[in-house]
């Protein structure tokens, strides 16, 4: 069985659910090994090897963690090489496509983003043109580098118990890379963050600069709060927030759409979602033609009044 | 200090996509994309805004400063670098050739860095934050590896100093938990994002200034790249095949009569979503 390589970014002291979902799908597929950035804390080991994770690869360097793409993905293709990996598995964030990029380059190898799928053949179901379109597709050169959409897989129960062997690879530093010279922490929300969330409440332009009936809602549904660009650009919520081309695309279980119209690049981050629920003022917003259940109606009555409710029937 | 400062040369890659406000289609026997009713990807114009502002705070084409816009790809695809030119930059360059059809962004990468090599002397490559149509965000990376230079993705703000008889750039990055400053030398490969600016539209003065200007096209042959490296030939990645995606059925619309909160719930525990 061939192995297959997933890269973990610093996760700290323990896995992220995304991370449990590539360890998943490896173990699916060939032998699950790990390249890994960042320390490596003693619950996570435990937890890879009870992944049946045979070998973590580490950078000999641990600045490398510190570096933008360039030297992280000099990383992952020089674990490919010494893990003679079969194929490389990521998550689907903006980093871990560009490392994908990157690190295709080195290995000459082809590259699929937004897996939302991988057959044993490694043949990779994706959508496109924002969710018009399912399709299969392969890696015909080196080895495949696929970057998998989270809430894709159903995460496994760990079963083995076992220690991974670490070994730590030199990667000499890229001489042409930019450096990070500042950093500022955005604060925590304490919600699930959008990328992992399995209920995502947003808010558009109707929500008139109060977020807090979408919040919510939000959190008496255990989900995550979104936003149409036109309410991050006018600053009622961070722009980390936006849902859309140029936002983020999810695909929840449940995608709650308050006071947005539902314009193409809108739907381009949430058509997707296994359930559409709109509530608008206006029965003519595009967002009722892909709705499963529409509330012509105004958002703050109707959120308060549907966040009530969860409430009392939760107890 | 402008008049001490060299000159600077820039490239700014802008492609030619599907108009996103239509459907759009995979089409052939390879599922490639379907380039009928394309326009200039509305993301790129961000990243020749930010150019265009770059030079104009240094005294602009006046003091000797160039924007060049590049796009690769048939002959429909020119009417990119003619709306570049149109909104302000100075000259265009189109990279034709049949055998491009089909490329992935490994051949797109290969071909946009061969062009840009065979520019020279360019000191920044600056490109939108991903194209519309594939999505994928891996050209400026993978151009970035391909060109050794650096990278900086997903710009919301540029500044550029000179320094030591080089430049030096600024730029911001915001993601969900930080927001950085990232520094590097040029040259470098830059993406933008829709946050950086307010793209111009093209005005008379400058749609009749455009027919003026130059567009230069490029044959692989040209850029020294032979046609098995890239279209569907040189791809590493195949599209086997693509359905269309069933239309979501219509669901159910109510109007709230002061109770549409409790109808929602009810909606939301038949689906067992609650
Ligand atoms: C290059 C580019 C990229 C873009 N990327 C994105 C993106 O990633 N994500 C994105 O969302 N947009 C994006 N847009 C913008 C997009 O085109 C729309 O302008 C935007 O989605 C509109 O946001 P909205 O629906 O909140 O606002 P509007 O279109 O103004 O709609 C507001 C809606 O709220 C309803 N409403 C008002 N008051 C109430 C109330 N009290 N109760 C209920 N309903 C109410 C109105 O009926 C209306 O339908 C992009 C645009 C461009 C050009």
């Amino acid at each position: 069985m061939a192995t297959v390589l997933v890269y973990l970014d610093n996760p700290g002291a323990s896995l992220h659910k995304t991370d449990r979902e590539l360890l998943t799908l490896a173990g699916t597929l060939g032998e699950p090994s790990v390249a890994l950035i960042g320390e490596l804390d003693s619950a996570v080991a435990a937890e890879l090897g009870a992944y049946g994770v045979q070998t973590v690869f580490q950078p000999s360097d641990s600045g490398l963690a510190d570096l933008l793409v360039a030297g992280k993905a000099a990383f992952l293709a020089a674990a490919a090489e010494a893990a003679n990996a079969g194929a490389l598995l990521l998550g689907n964030t903006f980093e871990a496509k560009e490392i994908a990029a990157r690190a295709g380059v080195r290995l000459e190898s082809g590259v699929i983003t937004d897996a939302v799928a991988i057959a044993p053949d490694f043949t990779v179901t994706k959508s496109v043109f924002a969710g018009s379109y399912t399709v299969n597709a392969v890696v015909t050169t080196g080895r495949p580098i696929i970057t998998v959409k989270s809430n894709s897989i159903e995460v496994a129960d760990p079963t083995e118990a076992g220690t991974p062997e670490v070994r730590e690879i030199d990667v000499p530093a890229p001489t042409a890379a930019a450096r990070i010279t500042g950093r500022s922490e955005k604060t925590a929300s304490g919600r699930p963050s959008l990328d992992e969330a399995r209920i995502v409440v947003a808010g558009g332009r109707g929500v008139d600069g109060d977020f807090s009936p979408v919040e919510d809602l939000a959190d008496a549904l255990g989900g995550a709060v979104g936003a149409s660009r036109a309410a991050t650009d006018a600053g009622w919520i961070d722009h980390s927030a936006q849902i859309g081309q140029t936002g983020k695309t999810v695909s929840p279980q449940l995608y709650v759409s308050a006071g947005i119209s539902g314009a193409i690049q809108q739907k381009a981050g949430m058509q997707t979602a296994k359930v559409i629920v709109a509530v608008n003022k206006d029965p003519d917003a595009p967002v009722f033609e892909i709705a499963d259940f529409g509330v012509v109606g105004d958002l703050a009555t109707v959120l308060p009044q549907a966040t009530e409710e969860i409430r009392k029937r939760k107890g | 200090m402008a008049e001490t400062e060299s000159a600077l040369k820039i490239a700014v890659l802008v492609k030619h996509v599907p108009d996103a406000q239509f459907d759009r289609h995979l089409s052939g026997d390879n599922n490639t994309t379907d380039r009928s009713e394309s326009i200039l990807s509305e993301l790129d114009e961000y990243a020749l805004e930010a150019a265009l502002q770059l030079i104009e705070a240094r005294g602009g084409e006046a003091a000797g400063h160039r924007v060049t816009a590049v796009t690769m790809g048939p002959a429909g695809a020119v009417n990119a670098v003619k709306k570049a030119l149109q909104i302000g930059a100075h000259d265009g360059v189109h990279l034709s050739d049949e055998a491009l059809a089909g490329s992935d962004a490994s051949g797109t990468s290969k071909a946009l860095a061969a062009v840009v090599r065979h520019l020279g002397d360019v000191d920044l490559v600056l490109t939108g934050m991903a194209s519309t149509d594939g999505e994928t965000s891996l050209v400026p990376a993978q151009l970035a590896e391909m060109l050794g230079l650096p990278q900086v993705t997903f710009a919301s703000s540029l500044e550029l100093q000179q320094e030591d008889g080089g430049w030096r750039l600024t730029a911001r990055r915001e993601s969900d938990h930080v927001a950085e400053t990232v520094e590097s030398a040029l040259p470098a490969v830059v993406s933008v994002t829709d946050q950086i600016n307010e793209p111009r539209y093209p005005n008379f003065k400058g749609i009749m200034a455009a027919k003026k200007k130059t567009i230069t096209t490029l044959s692989l042959a040209d850029i020294g790249l032979d046609a098995s490296e890239v279209g569907l030939a040189g791809a590493w990645t195949r599209v086997n095949d693509a359905q269309p995606r069933p239309p979501r059925s219509q669901g159910v619309i109510i109007t709230d009569e002061g109770d549409a909160g409790i109808r929602l719930v009810d909606f939301l525990a038949e689906q067992k979503l609650l």
